[in-house]
């Protein structure tokens, strides 16, 4: 069930399971998704809530410990790490987060937040420190005289992204995993960041993984997507292929459901299709069968594996739509 | 309009804050019909929400409102509380954001529905619970007799949503307000929600305010849409004219600011630079102008006010509006 | 690019300003009174006052005079020295005690609130069944074990107050360990000493100094119910608690006696809670913040 993308992949996720115990029951979070992400390439993530996007992309960083799967970075595989080798390999893997300004700490300077991934990488020349973080959050929009004295709460949402955008370039890392970076921010600033994204990824060399919901944010960044759907992957393919002929019901479900800004596309009366069910107790066979039009006794028993349907185009279903 | 059923006159909102004054509306018209739907978008802090409360008269103690809010023939500012508590849920119903904080977690969903319905249109219990079993089949959950002695947190947002719909449309109102009702939700789930809200609207003649930070959610269901921007209205219009032949140019930044599906992926967006202005430090001339790629020397001085466009709907703001053109 | 259009510089003056306004006659009453008490207790030995222990058994319970500016005790010792040298007594006791609990507490706290698991069912354990012993009993166990000193007494009071400290850390941290600032912390690789000390404390100690303050004004009442009992510092020491104790015997005849002690108890616990408010407010970084 893996998908060759490149001869280099710079991320490698093999079967990872993730699972959790939340009040005595285990929340099956991430159960068997492979992926894997090319050198300078985005991928985008997309999914509900609770589908486990965002628990994937702390599982890559080992925020939180896979039940078993390997998550190799650059052949290094990162759950055998422990201590010391995993703070190495961290410094290469940086993480920005959905609400900017809970993610950065409240009483403290913005210059000092920056410089903070320098101090405990441990460039102790001050000088040296300053040089870098004015440099950096001059690439990122930001007046390092006017900034870097400041507390995060004189900053507005934007703002505040562009900062943490600003750490977590500030130790020239090769991989960011971006958890919904856009989702809190309103729509004029949200496209000021977007475009500051994709700057950044061409000036610093930068391979992505951008996780969100809203996918029409994720195909404007994407080179490639992949569709999650409690705990499992559905789809994975190059952006504009997915877009154009999706091949997982859940797939067509989720961007029949975006709306469109004009007024001539009367929404179509959606399908009544339910809600997802819990991760605690996800269905057997294929996940998406509960909510699925096309579901019949095989999608109860069997679990669909990710297999090929078009060039480069992988879905899990029994019965694709191409 | 002659079966106007709301309309807000030249309504400012003041809160005093720490800062000094922040002006949360400003000099805003606005009117619906019966029946009809006005979509109200805006980013955050464009005083929608504010509107919002204006019209429902929940504003904060603090806040000083002017103007007129016309509903139903009566002027809701001169209205005693005794009699605007009674219109509030009965004739005017509101839909919040988040149906956590909106329905209270330690009753049961069949306690809140049917004390609202006792309430306000003195039903015995029994025709109550009936009727709530009917308005919970209506808005779409399955098994609505159990869930009348469920707690909201048994529930999922979207069903939690759907309840805060049942006990808003519950006494057959004629102004729904939702104030971004489906901003906590995924998308999926918010489709189904619009959905609803369309159908009961349809089904009831029920007239809606649609407050919404997305231009796609009113594209397809409102009548007319008016887009604030740091407390004015700047534009209003019907949805076709304000989607294709918009005049101010926040509307077209906003639009075009966002990403589309159609477009390839790497397409740089044409981002409006800059952030809103301090609602606390209000600008001399037009609050859009800083960030405006159209804004000349006059925009900074002057302070635009709405006008008309070809037909008497169709209101903008602007020194410099985009010229009638072809949708592409 | 496009570069920011910063305008905050005047928003950062207009802060101040409001800062200093906002502070109000009650705040500067508070810090004058507390600016006075400690004065007179600092430097009580310099102060030209008669000794708090020399009795003048000719002049008991004598009426304020030139001599005597607020008249004698029961035992004809001077009323405002044994005032001024027992607000000496309630000061220490009631600063050193909570010292004691907001740093045995407040580090509990915080470990127990980051690590979570056991170590947090042990800490949180054993706080409660400090709790669940009656604080008289165990003062009065100690007191006769170890005998009465201020020593005993600020340590008793401090361990006794471990636990409130650690539920006020314990709490912030829960809610501060969850944020993406720490997430993010620990995925640029840093040690758990430098979240905790770095990220963390400064978050944590704010609402743990408010609690402080508080803490110290309950501690003074409580130093005063002890040695009221007769519990608290030794004899012929005067602290407040110890004046109204004594000044009880004589309510008919010199109410005095036992009141002026008390405004002086009340005034100063008032001021403590009026200085730890207003600082609460004052520090939050998210006020102002729109």
């Amino acid at each position: 069930m893996m998908q060759q993308v490149s001869s280099d992949p710079l991320l490698k996720v093999e079967n990872l399971v993730v699972e959790y115990a939340v009040g005595g029951r285990t929340v099956h979070a991430v159960s068997g998704v492979s992926l894997e992400i090319a050198r300078g390439e985005t991928l985008g993530l997309v999914g509900e809530s609770g589908c486990g996007k965002s628990t994937l992309g702390r599982a890559v960083l080992q925020l939180r410990k896979a039940v078993s799967g390997k998550v190799l970075f650059d052949g290094h595989d990162l759950t055998a790490m422990q201590g010391d080798a995993l703070r190495k390999m961290r410094r290469r893997v940086q993480l920005i987060f959905q609400d900017p300004i809970a993610s950065l700490n409240p009483r403290r300077r913005i210059g000092d937040i920056v410089a903070e991934p320098l101090v405990i990488s441990g460039v102790a020349d001050p000088a040296k420190r300053k040089q870098i973080v004015d440099d950096v959050l001059s690439a990122v929009g930001l007046d390092p005289a006017l900034v870097g004295g400041r507390l995060p709460h004189e900053f507005s949402g934007g703002q505040c992204q562009r900062i943490c955008i600003a750490r977590a370039l500030v130790l020239n890392p090769e991989f960011i995993i971006c958890d919904e970076p856009v989702s809190a921010l309103d729509v004029s600033i949200r496209a000021q960041i977007l475009n500051l994204l994709e700057e950044m990824k061409a000036r610093y060399g930068l391979t992505l993984l951008f996780i969100a919901h809203d996918l029409a944010v994720v195909k404007s960044v994407s080179d490639r997507v992949a569709v999650m759907y409690l705990g499992r992957l559905c789809e994975v393919g190059p952006s504009e292929q997915l877009f154009a002929s999706p091949a997982h019901p859940y797939t067509a479900l989720l961007i029949e459901a975006i709306p469109v800004p004009d007024p001539d596309v009367r929404p179509t009366q959606s399908v009544p299709v339910g809600e997802p069910p819990s991760p605690i107790a996800p269905p057997s066979g294929c996940r998406f069968r509960t909510r699925c039009p096309r579901a019949d006794a095989r999608c109860v028993d069997e679990v669909p594996e990710l297999r090929m349907v078009a060039p480069g185009q992988f879905a899990a279903c029994h019965h694709p739509l191409i | 309009m002659s079966d106007t059923l709301l309309s807000v006159e030249d309504a400012v909102v003041d809160l005093p804050t720490p800062r000094g004054n922040l002006r949360a509306v400003d000099h805003v018209d606005l009117a619906v019909g019966a029946g009809k739907t006005l979509g109200i978008v805006g980013e955050s802090g464009c005083g929608k929400t504010m509107l919002s409360r204006t019209i429902l008269q929940l504003l904060p103690k603090k806040a000083k409102l002017s103007g007129r809010v016309m509903f139903d023939g009566q002027d809701l500012l001169k209205l005693p509380p005794e009699k605007l508590r009674k219109l509030r849920g009965r004739s005017l119903a509101v839909v919040f954001q988040d149906p956590m904080t909106s329905l209270n977690p330690v009753l049961t969903i069949g306690t809140q529905l049917i004390e609202t319905i006792q309430e306000h249109l003195e039903l015995d219990l029994a025709k109550a619970r009936q009727r709530s079993v009917e308005l919970l089949a209506a808005v779409g959950i399955p098994a609505p007799e159990q869930r009348l002695t469920q707690y909201p947190h048994q529930l999922s947002g979207g069903m939690r949503q759907r309840v805060a719909i049942a006990i808003a449309l519950s006494c057959e109102p004629k102004l729904l307000i939702a104030d971004e009702p489906t901003t906590a939700l995924d998308v999926t789930i918010q489709a189904q929600i619009l959905d609803l809200l369309a159908r009961e609207q349809q089904r009831r003649h029920m007239a809606m305010i649609l407050i919404t930070h997305d231009l796609g959610v009113v594209a397809g269901r409102a009548d007319e849409v008016a887009v604030m921007y740091a407390g004015r209205v700047v534009e209003r219009a019907p949805t076709p004219a304000l989607f294709k032949q918009m005049r101010m140019p926040y509307t077209e930044a906003l639009l075009a600011a966002l990403p589309k599906l159609d477009a390839a992926p790497h397409t740089p967006l044409p981002a409006i630079s800059g952030r809103p202005p301090d609602p606390t430090r209000p600008l001399k001339g037009c609050s859009f102008s800083p960030r405006c790629r159209y804004a000349t020397e006059r925009c900074s001085t002057e302070k635009p006010s709405l006008v008309a466009a070809e037909t008497p709907e169709h209101l903008y703001a602007c020194f410099h509006p985009i010229a009638a053109r072809v949708p592409a | 690019m496009a570069t920011l259009e910063l305008s905050l510089e005047d928003e950062a003056g207009a802060r101040r300003a409001r800062r200093g306004r906002r502070l109000g006659m009650l705040f500067w009453f508070a810090i004058g009174w507390m600016v006075l008490v400690f004065a007179v207790a600092i430097f009580a030995d310099l102060l030209p006052l008669p000794s708090p222990t020399d009795m003048d058994m000719l002049e008991r319970r004598a009426p304020f005079s030139v001599e005597h500016w607020l008249g004698t005790d029961g035992l004809g010792r001077d009323e405002l020295s044994r005032l001024i040298y027992g607000a000496r007594i309630s000061l220490i006791v009631g600063l050193c005690a909570p010292v004691i609990g907001v740093t045995i507490g407040g580090a509990l706290g915080m470990l127990a609130g980051y690590f979570r698991g056991r170590f947090e069912s042990l800490v949180v354990g054993s706080m409660d069944v400090l709790l669940a012993f009656p604080p008289l009993i165990l003062a009065l166990a100690v007191t006769a074990f170890l005998g009465q000193s201020i020593f005993n007494l600020t340590c008793i009071l401090g361990v006794l107050g471990i636990p409130a400290f650690m539920r006020v850390a314990r709490a912030s941290t829960l809610t501060l360990a969850r944020r993406e600032f720490v997430i993010a912390a620990q995925a640029l690789g840093a040690s758990h000493a430098r979240i905790l000390l770095r990220e963390l404390l400064p978050n944590v100690l704010l609402p743990l100094l408010a609690f402080f303050l508080l803490g110290v004004a309950v501690t003074i009442v409580v130093e005063g119910a002890l040695s009221f009992l007769g519990l608290g510092v030794p004899p012929p020491i005067s602290s407040w608690g110890s004046m109204i104790g004594e000044g009880r015997e004589s309510l008919d005849v010199a109410p005095r006696l036992a009141f002026i002690p008390a405004i002086a108890m009340f005034l100063t616990v008032l001021a403590f809670n009026l200085i730890g408010d207003t600082m609460r407010a004052l520090t939050d970084p998210r006020q102002g913040a729109l």
